[in-house]
């Protein structure tokens, strides 16, 4: 069940190995994903020129575990009207499609169990949970199936604020899934392979092979779709405070409400993953560098970027992103497809 | 005379500045040069640098604007009107108030109450001061009418208490004997303006 006989072939994955995947996706995304409204609080803190976070624990590390007390033991508030079966499975699809989601990307490196370990010694964990020949396919499928989420808890929730994020999101799910299916067509033409692992190895030759320097265009419509898809700041029509409270998730408190942000947060880091693996040379050794920590500081770089555009940009109204997405994102797209084709054609 | 005068609020000049804001584009290609021209003109990029520089003073420059404010506090104003303090005089200690009754007779009040009686070398004795601090609206008049600046508005503006008659009695706003050396002595509301001497004229005899 184990023994590496060739040079660069891997151990055989056993069930065990991505169930132990599974779990290690579970704990570390969840984990991160708190850490990460830490983040963007003190991030957005700083350049405001304000401290954040600072009480709980040292620089306010522990203010993830006083928020997590919070949520958890906020009252369960389910509104008179609204249809409460729904009210409750929407948060519930949010997070769990964001994790279906990570099964599909490379989220740390492959590594074989010590042998002393009593029980799990000796099994293989692969980087991905779930190597499926449609890797980037179904990523993007299960993440725009998370748009479900926030859609049905702002119908079923009965308030009319939650009425208008609801529309609002399906406006935005029309909007950028087309821009980011066409412009991932471009790269996955030129790797001729959906598997994000076959991505990795075709750009394993430096930072010359990096698909962003054939694809700029392709890159930074992916980046403006991601923003999009993960409601981040220039695109978070569903939920911006100053015009429609909170949009979906007006009703929602406690854990409910905080499935809804792990589902963003976990959302946000499968972005940056996917930007990372698609364009960024993903997990390659880059010179003395080892491959793990380039991924790490990839994405760290993404989810900043994030954080940062946050709070320096405006948001745009619905109209502007649909014009946006439609009329510029897509021709844009369209083009760079076609030009792609006839490159490689020719 | 009529009052309409009176009801012009527009007081001095407007000098109102049109901005500069070119007609939107008419035809399609206007549009399309606007929109390539806004496209590729990088100012959303000026946006990002300018948050990451005040991330930068903030966090390396010392240009944090937070004041932790329990831990630290900014430094008030000398003309903040505050809970009031009664100030001794600097060379014999003794209460600087004589007990004229001006501030009690000037609240607006109504919330200085004193009584005063002679004491045994016939000189005027506070026996009883208090100022109700439910009703103090802080407006200054006491400071400002104190002929001995005795009573003054201290820099004390936390004041809330579990008892209403916290801080209100004579002794709690007399300054404590063994901190005369601290006093300060009070530049704000009421007191003596610092260019005085220059404005103390000869009196004019007329005989």
């Amino acid at each position: 069940m184990e023994t590496t006989t060739l040079i660069g072939q891997l151990p055989e994955v056993t069930a065990a190995g991505v169930a132990i995947k599974a779990i290690l996706i579970l704990a570390i995304i969840s984990a991160v994903a708190g850490f990460g409204t830490y983040l963007e609080r003190k991030v957005l803190a700083f350049m405001q020129r304000r401290l954040g976070p600072t009480h709980v624990g040292p620089y306010g590390l522990l203010q993830i575990a006083a928020d997590g007390i919070k949520l958890f033991t906020k009252e369960d508030i389910v509104p008179q009207h609204a249809n409460s079966l729904i009210f409750k499975v929407a948060p519930v699809i949010t997070a769990a499609t964001a994790f279906i989601a990570l099964a599909g990307v490379p989220v740390f490196p492959d590594f074989t169990i010590p042998e002393f370990i009593p029980v799990l010694g000796g099994t293989f964990v692969p980087s991905i949970a779930s190597d499926v020949n449609v890797g980037i396919l179904f990523v993007i499928g299960m993440m725009a199936a998370g748009l479900y989420g926030p859609l049905l808890a702002g119908m079923a929730q009965a308030n009319k604020w939650g009425i208008i994020g609801a529309a609002r999101t399906a406006i935005q799910f029309l909007s950028y899934e087309v821009v980011t299916g066409l412009s991932l067509l471009a790269p996955i033409m030129l790797v001729g392979s959906l598997s994000l692992i076959d991505f990795n190895e075709a750009q394993s030759g430096g930072i010359t092979s990096w698909f962003i320097w054939q694809q700029p265009v392709a890159f930074v419509l992916f980046l403006i779709a991601g923003f999009a898809e993960t409601n981040r700041t220039p695109f978070d029509l569903l939920e911006h405070e100053a015009e429609v409270i909170s949009g979906y998730a007006t009703e929602y408190s406690g854990m409910r409400w905080g499935m809804f942000f792990i589902g963003e947060y976990a959302n946000m880091i499968t972005i940056s993953i996917l930007a990372a693996v698609v364009f960024l040379g993903g997990y390659n050794d880059f010179g003395f560098i080892a491959g793990w920590i380039m991924i790490l500081l990839k994405v760290a770089f993404f989810f900043f970027l994030m954080l940062w555009v946050r709070a320096a940009w405006p948001h745009v109204r619905p109209d502007q992103l649909m014009w946006l997405c439609w009329k510029v994102l897509m021709p844009i797209a369209v083009i760079n497809v076609v030009v792609t084709g006839i490159v490689m054609m020719v | 005379m009529g009052l309409e005068q009176f009801k012009n609020r527009n007081v001095g000049t407007q000098e109102y500045k049109v901005l500069n804001l070119q007609e939107s584009p008419k035809t399609p290609m206007a549009k399309f040069t606007q929109v390539a021209k806004r496209t590729f003109k990088g100012e959303l990029f000026v946006g990002l640098g300018v948050t990451v520089r005040e991330m930068f003073n903030a966090l390396f420059r010392g240009q944090m604007h937070t004041v932790k404010y329990p831990l630290e506090k900014l430094p008030i104003s000398p003309r903040y009107r505050a809970i009031h303090e009664m100030l001794r005089l600097l060379e014999s200690g003794h209460y600087r108030c004589i007990g004229c009754g001006l501030c009690e007779k000037i609240c607006i009040s109504n919330c200085i109450t004193m009584e005063t009686r002679y004491d045994e070398n016939q000189r005027k004795e506070v026996s009883e001061y208090t100022i109700n601090f439910g009703r103090c609206i802080f407006c200054g008049y006491c400071a400002e009418v104190c002929p001995e600046l005795a009573i003054v508005h201290g820099p004390r503006y936390e004041t809330a208490s579990e008892q209403r008659a916290s801080f209100s009695l004579f002794e709690d706003m007399l300054t404590p004997i063994d901190k005369l050396s601290l006093q300060q002595e009070y530049d704000g509301f009421g007191a003596v303006s610092p260019n005085a001497d220059e404005n103390i004229k000869k009196t004019p005899l007329a005989y």
